[in-house]
């Protein structure tokens, strides 16, 4: 064994390789390094672009189903349900009852937006609070607003109060459970340095906690938006009109007992819309502007 | 007889798991003049960064005291910057320069115009202008390591507390970051507590070292560093053997 090794040993310093220099090569400008993408190639790198071929492919194929199965009782072709949407907006009726919704969603959003804040900041300054916000989120995350409806028609009326009710219930746990795994996510490095700077109470969790957790934060807002939507439109089917005025759930409901059904996937077709706007619009300009930018999110 | 600048007396730390308790330190003893570059050297385990947190406020003993200018220690604060080893030690979402400014911001040390003039200076001594307006993940891990450094010192601590800040960087990035610290040093004389696990680096580093022993961390040795090559390796041999003796 021992000879082996000795052998190949002398192998190697049999066959000796000289030391190697070379100059290396300038190169002057960018163009050898580096090379434009082609235009088609940048163009499909563009997101909103890609989902826009999806969109339309979706399109296509709802408008070929259309018009093959040729009930427009049943299913509206595409182009059917555009003339309906087109004619709703233009009256004015679709926007109005959009806005109802949108402010009504708004209203408790914000509302439950606020009070998982408060559950999530307390959970992570106390034990107690951890315990409180564990047993409640437990509790009643898996429980749907829609079942509340009743109790809150009973406790609120007929109208405003209780559909803001059912909707901090279906935003409130969702964001407070995304806070508090963001919080609690947070690198002890990171809580050293805050510290280390004297921070402490609100300074420390707004300054430095808040920050650090924003992508999860982030997530919790956009599944609290999607939740509060589902929720609100639901509501509005069974209840929607509130002193006069419906939001979109009733828009759609209405026109199904007339059976305007283009106009019943008109009403679809802007909740869907909105909800596009919001996630590549409002949630994707938040997003640029702080988890991108941050390097917390590729 | 010159008065410490920090005072560490007999301090015992130890640690709460869910199982046991954990003597991280036994009876450690030391002290740090102003100007000092004291290191404290020592295999893992041997509590050193234990005490740099104690002495950073983040632990208490249960056993002595430590006295920081003569006040004794009450939790973290401003005037014993801490730099880590961790790389994400720096706020993802300031750049380099709100990095430097906003500790000087939180603390109330200084505000607006003030602190950005401030952390402008810090961040040009240790060479990343170019990058003021960048933010850390954009870095490479030295300059998010020189970042911290210039933070801890636009900040003018008392002392300056490293833990082990060179040990996640390559041997060649390592080597620069020591020469460069020596360099800042030279320029302003602060006072640093410097932890490493590296002889090599300690003597390199340091004006003083304490050398502890491991479970528990227990005073071995206090000595006097040194600049000239053939003496440096001559204490390198030597605390090699105190170590693994």
């Amino acid at each position: 064994m021992r000879e082996v090794t000795a052998m190949q040993h002398l192998d190697v310093l049999d066959r000796p390789r000289p030391d190697v220099f070379q100059e290396v090569q300038v190169f002057d400008g960018i163009g050898a390094v580096e090379r434009p993408i082609p235009a088609w190639e940048r163009l499909w790198n563009r997101g909103w672009l890609r989902k826009l071929v999806i969109i339309a492919a979706l399109a296509g194929v709802w408008q070929l189903y259309g018009v093959i199965s040729d009930n427009s009782l049943l299913f509206p072709s595409f182009t059917d349900t555009m003339q309906a949407f087109i004619e709703n907006v233009m009256n004015g009726k679709l926007p109005a009852r959009a806005w109802t919704s949108l402010q009504v969603l708004l209203i408790g959003y914000i509302c439950g937006v606020a009070l998982a804040t408060l559950l999530s900041v307390l959970a992570i300054t106390t034990r107690i609070g951890n315990d409180l916000l564990e047993t409640l989120t437990s509790m009643f995350n898996p429980l749907p607003a829609i079942a509340l409806l009743p109790l809150a028609l009973l406790w609120f009326g007929l109208g405003m109060g209780s559909l803001v009710f059912v909707l901090i219930h279906s935003v409130l746990w969702v964001v407070a459970l995304n806070m508090h795994a963001g919080f609690m996510g947070v690198s002890p490095t990171l809580r050293m340095v805050g510290r280390n700077y004297g921070l402490s109470g609100v300074g420390y969790v707004v300054r430095i906690l808040v920050p650090a957790a924003f992508p999860s934060i982030l997530t919790g807002l956009k599944v609290g938006w999607a939740f509060a939507w589902r929720t609100l439109i639901a509501a509005e089917l069974v209840f929607g009109v509130s002193s006069g005025k419906g939001g979109l759930g009733w828009f759609i409901f209405e026109n199904k007992n007339q059976l305007e059904i283009p106009a019943v996937f008109a009403g679809l077709l802007c909740v869907i819309l909105i909800g596009l706007a919001m996630e590549n619009v409002v949630f994707r300009w938040i997003e640029r502007r702080t988890v991108r930018r941050w390097g917390m999110q590729n | 007889m010159i008065e410490p600048l920090l005072d560490v007396r007999q301090v015992t730390l130890q640690y709460k798991t869910t199982e046991r308790v954990v003597t991280a330190t036994h009876r450690v003893s030391f002290s740090v003049l102003k100007s000092d570059r004291f290191v404290l050297l020592g295999p893992s385990g041997c509590g050193k960064s234990s005490l740099l947190k104690a002495v950073g406020g983040y632990l208490d003993p249960i056993e002595g005291e430590i006295r920081l200018g003569g006040r004794p220690i009450h939790g973290p604060g401003p005037d014993r910057m801490m730099v880590f080893q961790e790389f994400d030690q720096l706020l993802p979402w300031k750049t380099v320069s709100d990095n430097v400014a906003f500790a000087l911001q939180a603390s109330g040390k200084l505000r607006g115009k003030a602190a950005a003039e401030r952390a402008r200076h810090y961040i040009d001594k240790v060479g990343l202008s170019r990058f003021a307006d960048s933010y850390p993940h954009t870095l490479s891990g030295g300059m998010k390591q020189r970042v911290a450094i210039a933070r801890g010192m636009a900040m003018e601590p008392e002392i300056l507390l490293m833990d082990e800040p060179f040990a996640a960087l390559d041997a060649l990035t390592r080597r620069t970051m020591q020469d460069e610290l020596l360099r800042l040093w030279d320029d302003t004389k602060f006072t640093v507590l410097f932890v490493t696990h590296s002889i090599n680096e300690a003597i390199r580093i340091g004006t003083r070292i304490l050398l502890l022993s491991p479970h528990p961390g227990q005073v071995r040795a206090e000595m006097n560093s040194t600049t000239e090559p053939v003496e440096q390796t001559g204490l390198e041999t030597r605390i090699h053997d105190l170590l693994f003796a």
